[in-house]
Formats: C-alpha cells, sequence, structure tokens
C-alpha cells in the first residue's frame, strides 16, 4: 500500500478521494463521539468536567501519532531521497504542533478545575510540551533554509535526531516525576475506565484518527501543487 | 593517528583562541548566576535550596554560546571542504571538533559551576560531584550542541535557531545531571542520576557524530 502510494501519480489520485472521505468519516464520528460523549453520566468524582477528556486524549493521542509519523516520512526522505516523504514531513510537522497544541491547552483546562492548577511540572506534561518544542524547532530550522532540498534533509537529520531522544526524554521525564494519572485505558488486565465513558472515547479516537488523515493528505497534496507551482514558476523565468 | 591528533590540536587552538575561548562562556555563566539572585529571593534559606539546579541549567545555557562558530568559520572559509576530502572520515572531524568544544567550553564551565553553586549556597561537599557531572554532562551538551551547529550550517542564521533547535534535546541531561547533584545536597542516594547521565553522553557522544556529519553534508552540498 505504502509503496504503490509512494508514487507521486498513484498518491494524488489516491487522495483527491481518500482525503474528503476520511474528512466525512471524521466529521461523522467526532460527533457522534461528542453526542455519546456529553450524554455519558457524569462522574462521580469529576462531575461535568469529564467530559473535556474528550477532546483532549485523543490530541494527545495524535500528537504523539503525529511524531511518529514525522520521524517515518524523514525516513524514508532522507534514506531513500523521495520527494514526495518530503513533502508528507514537512506537512505533518504543523499538525502535530497544532494536536499538541491541543492537548496542552485542553489538558490545562483540564487541570484548573481537577487539580486546582493550571499546570503542573508533572512527567507527562512536561514530555508533550518539550514533543511540542521539538515540532517547534523542527519548523523553524525548515523555514529558516532557502533551499528547499537542504531544508528537507536537515529537518530529516532532526526529525530522527528527536525520534531517538524522545523516548529517553519521557523517560527521563517520568523517572523526575509523576502526578498524572497513570496509563488507564491500554494496560494489562483491562481498562480501569468504565465502558459507557470508552466507547465515546474509541469513537472520538478513531475520529481524530480520520481527521488527522484527511487533513495530513490535503496539507500534502498542498505541498505536492506549491512545489509543482513553483517549478512552474522558474521554468517560465527561464523560457 | 597522526591525522587525527593534528586535527585535535588545530581545533584545540581555534576554539582556544575563538573570540576570547573559554573566557566568554565563562563570563556569561557567571554574569547570568549573577542575575538569578537579583530577580529572586535573596534569603539564604531559598537561594540555598535551588543553588545546584540554578548553577546546572546556566551551564546548558552557557554551553550554547560558542556552537555558533564550531562549524560556521570552516565552512565559510572552504576549511570544511578540505577536511572532508582529507584522510579522515567527515564522522571523526566532527567528533574531534565536538571534543574541542567540550575542552575548551565545558571543561572551564565544569570548573566554575561549584563555585558558582558554593556561592549561591550550596554545601561544599557537593563540589566534586558537580564538577564531575558538569563535565560528563558538558560532554553530552558539545555533542547535541554540535548537531544543532550543523543543521543550522544550511540556513545561515545560526545563533538563535542553533538555540531553539538544541534546547529541547538537552531535556535528559539537564534532568539527569540535576537529580544527581539535588540528591547528593538532599542526603539521598545520587548514583542513579549520575550512571544515567554517564550513559546518556556516552550514547550521545557514540551517535551524534553521525547525525553532524550527515548535516554538514547537507550543507556542502
Amino acid at each position: 500500500m505504502i509503496n504503490a502510494l509512494a508514487n507521486p501519480h498513484r498518491f494524488m489520485a489516491f487522495s483527491r478521494w481518500a482525503a474528503p472521505i476520511l474528512a466525512v468519516a471524521a466529521v461523522a464520528l467526532v460527533a457522534v463521539g461528542l453526542w455519546l460523549g456529553f450524554t455519558a453520566p457524569e462522574d462521580y468524582q469529576q462531575g461535568s468536567t469529564v467530559r473535556i477528556m474528550y477532546i483532549h486524549v485523543p490530541a494527545a493521542w495524535i500528537s504523539m501519532f503525529s511524531y511518529a509519523c514525522l520521524g517515518g516520512a524523514s525516513f524514508f526522505a532522507l534514506i531513500f531521497r523521495h520527494s514526495l516523504a518530503d513533502a508528507a514531513a514537512r506537512a505533518v510537522a504543523p499538525l502535530g504542533a497544532a494536536f499538541t497544541f491541543l492537548a496542552l491547552v485542553t489538558g490545562s483546562l483540564w487541570g484548573r478545575p481537577m487539580w486546582g492548577t493550571w499546570w503542573v511540572w508533572d512527567a507527562r506534561l512536561t514530555s508533550v510540551l518539550v514533543l511540542f518544542l521539538l515540532f517547534v524547532g523542527y519548523i523553524a530550522l525548515r523555514a529558516s533554509i532557502d533551499d528547499e532540498a537542504k531544508a528537507g534533509r536537515a529537518g530529516a537529520i532532526l526529525a530522527l535526531v528527536g525520534l531517538i531522544n524522545l523516548p529517553i526524554v519521557k523517560f527521563s521525564v517520568d523517572w523526575w516525576n509523576t502526578l498524572h494519572q497513570g496509563e488507564s485505558i491500554f494496560r494489562a488486565g483491562g481498562s480501569t475506565l468504565a465502558p459507557v465513558f470508552l466507547l465515546p472515547l474509541a469513537i472520538m479516537g478513531v475520529g481524530y484518527m480520520c481527521a488527522f488523515g484527511a487533513l495530513w493528505m490535503v496539507a500534502t497534496r498542498a505541498e505536492v501543487w506549491r512545489r509543482r507551482a513553483s517549478s512552474l514558476a522558474l521554468q517560465a523565468a527561464f523560457s | 593517528m597522526s591525522a587525527f591528533s593534528t586535527l585535535f590540536r588545530r581545533e584545540l587552538a581555534l576554539a582556544w583562541g575563538r573570540g576570547g575561548g573559554p573566557l566568554l562562556a565563562i563570563g556569561f555563566y557567571a554574569g547570568a548566576v549573577t542575575l538569578l539572585p537579583l530577580s529572586a529571593n535573596i534569603d539564604p534559606a531559598h537561594l540555598a535550596a535551588v543553588s545546584v539546579g540554578l548553577s546546572w541549567v546556566c551551564l546548558a545555557l552557557a554551553s550554547l554560546l560558542s556552537l555558533e562558530r564550531l562549524f560556521e568559520r570552516d565552512f565559510e572559509d572552504g576549511g570544511l571542504d578540505l577536511l572532508a576530502l582529507g584522510p579522515l572520515p567527515l564522522e571523526v572531524t566532527c567528533l574531534v571538533k565536538a571534543l574541542a568544544q567540550w575542552l575548551t567550553a565545558g571543561a572551564p564551565l565544569a570548573v566554575a559551576a561549584p563555585v558558582a553553586a558554593i556561592a549561591l549556597g550550596a554545601p561544599a561537599a557537593v563540589a566534586p560531584l558537580l564538577f564531575a557531572a558538569a563535565a560528563l554532562g558538558g560532554l553530552a551538551f558539545s555533542c547535541l550542541g554540535g548537531t544543532g551547529a550543523a543543521l543550522a550550517l544550511a540556513s545561515r542564521r545560526g545563533g538563535l535557531l542553533i538555540a531553539v533547535i538544541v534546547l529541547p534535546l538537552l531535556v535528559p541531561p539537564v534532568i539527569f545531571g540535576g537529580a544527581a547533584v539535588d540528591a547528593f545536597v538532599a542526603g539521598l542516594p545520587w548514583a542513579p542520576g549520575f550512571a544515567f547521565l554517564a550513559a546518556y553522553a556516552a550514547g550521545a557522544l557514540a551517535l551524534t557524530p553521525f547525525a553532524m556529519a550527515g548535516a554538514c553534508r547537507n550543507a556542502q552540498s
């Protein structure tokens, strides 16, 4: 599948249909998930603020996932000099930064009523903040290099260095301090979340994933068109 | 081996002479450490509680200072192209540059760190550990900083860009080193943090030369 789509023409033909389908699926799933989430009973401890979970937790999942996508795309761009992978890496960085920012902001809004503070220097919060800074560093590096090809390779090296460093950051920050609740959904012995909360969360997770996929495809398409436009402009200037 | 030692001596001489050499990093470090108590509560008990942490984080900041010229001068005058054509692989050249950076900026800062911490109110007994941690941490800072400096070569607007790229990568060594010295002051076991710091520095030393060399080749292409 990935090999077939590595051909830019096939990718453009595929994503032309896949992106809108994913977008419709995302809207439908997020609508259903929000409806179920907001009609679910209130949590006996957290009251109605528990509903922030449906926005916050999937955003945090996607933020990690998008860095993995950035690392994977950078790997293909660097090793195989694949220009579509480079376009995908460039496109995913602002998306990942946006989802990470969303996770940080909703987490802060949730922390205020629950923990009594907007921000705590807790392990998970800090590692997500570092993730955000890594995205910012990647975007800043690419933006400051004029030559497109050089910007792509420098960014790919930085993304791979960050990909190796990220698990260590996660480990070091966990080791340093922890207050955030432990993993409660993907854990040995089953989820500690009641099914009435778990179902809307799962729907929201899939919905976010569809939204991320649709946005990534659209952004990659835009990047491919932008490159074609700039090469056409260059040809026109020299002819 | 002789190419290696010649290059090493060249890099040391350059780093030592480059715009004030280690004095610049020490001067920045002294200035930053001086400003911190001025901006905060100077109650000795209050200050002593954060003294080693402050002296440690200022090290990370001071290590960013001289990075900009680490590759840039050789890149601009063509020296880097000659080094790339020379007998040593570019990876080794980059490693030598990072090591020279460590010896000329990291090591003097490691001497200054205990002085700063004690001036801020840390117990004098922490000095040997802080020196050792600062020396090891300086190695990690130099390797990661060198990677950022090499990546920023293609952009030619170094300085702030290097800091933005490198600072998030410095989280693990800052945490491990800070935890080790803080634990020592609190009377807790400090060996785990120190061991993690050493492991991180060793890993950075082994892996970052490849990233630095890749970034240099990219800028040269």
